[in-house]
């Protein structure tokens, strides 16, 4: 049985998403592809001297694209393109069905057959689920999320606390 | 609000058809009631979606989520409906509260308080968690800390 009791968010594993200096102070984000504060979240981010690391939280009766979003991005993964197809699902919000997932895979020069099969299959869901289950855990309830300094901090972001952050 | 080790309170809600849903229906099984304000409200809706995500893991726990709010059943066919979760809809509407006062769970305001409160299968409260403000989503993990206690 799945255990989703309270635990602390999980530090960065072998296979999470992470991007930025090692140097940098650590973020986890909680977001998903079709939420739009995650994707300005994630600009104002990229902005700045971050180490990042992104999990997935899809809540499908708000976001109904969000779930096949998120198991795209992981089936560019394993081509070795996760953070080329998260910039480009965030970079269009409005145009996420299969035949937009498709193109963006074209766009990166996917294996096509491949990138449908993976984002499909029982291993990329369960990859997704890991993180939304990690995030229930650690008590998140909304997108995005950001994890940093050992609190969590729900919704929107004031841009001092942002730079507070940086400079840990 | 209702404490753990309290006998359920007897009530009456009614399911989305209109029959009733009372004490007796908790019986033989793990309930979680999930009291919330409003209907279609932004925090309401971002809690039942979320609590519809881990359905399968609670229902793995032999426990069964009930939302329960003062609107009446239509409005709570349409948010389920809009929102496609398949939590059942538990209406407090006439006479209003009364249901939420005998949890004790009815604000001031003329709306549930945001509470959760898990029932066990002899219709006895074994844990119950409210939420500091209304505008405050709790977790899914602590009906999960609930459950194991």
């Amino acid at each position: 049985m799945t255990e989703l009791g309270s635990a602390p968010v999980p530090p960065p594993v072998a296979d999470d998403h992470v991007r930025g200096p090692e140097e940098a102070a650590l973020v986890i984000e909680y977001a998903d592809f079709e939420c739009p504060f995650c994707a300005v979240l994630g600009a104002r981010l990229a902005a700045r001297e971050l180490r990042r690391v992104f999990r997935h939280f899809p809540v499908r009766s708000s976001h109904p694209r969000a779930w096949p979003a998120a198991c795209a991005a992981e089936a560019a993964g394993r081509q070795g393109r996760f953070w080329e197809m998260h910039d480009l699902l965030f970079a269009d919000q409005g145009r996420l069905e299969d035949p937009h997932l498709w193109r963006r895979a074209s766009e990166l020069d996917l294996d096509l057959a491949r990138f449908d099969a993976d984002r499909r299959s029982e291993e990329v869901i369960t990859r997704v689920r890991r993180d939304f289950e990690s995030g229930i855990r650690a008590g998140v309830v909304t997108t995005p999320t950001l994890w940093a300094g050992g609190v969590l901090h729900p919704g929107k972001l004031e841009e001092s606390a942002l730079i507070e952050l940086e400079e840990r | 609000m209702i404490e753990a080790g309290t006998p359920a309170p007897e009530f009456k809600l009614a399911r989305a058809g209109g029959d009733p849903f009372t004490r007796a229906d908790l019986a033989g099984q793990t309930s979680v009631l999930v009291f919330y304000p409003f209907a279609f409200s932004p925090v309401c809706t971002d809690q039942l979606g979320l609590y519809d995500e881990v359905r399968d893991e609670l229902a793995a726990r032999g426990a069964t989520l009930y939302g329960v709010s003062c609107d009446a059943t239509w409005s709570q066919t349409a948010f389920r409906e809009q929102l496609g979760i398949s939590i059942e809809q538990l209406s407090d509407f006439e006479p209003k509260g009364e249901t939420c006062r005998a949890f004790g769970v009815y604000h001031p305001g003329g709306f549930p308080q945001r509470a959760l409160v898990i029932v066990d299968p002899d219709a006895v409260v074994k844990w119950s968690y409210q939420a500091d403000s209304p505008g405050d989503l709790p977790g899914a993990n602590l009906i999960f800390d609930g459950l194991a206690g």
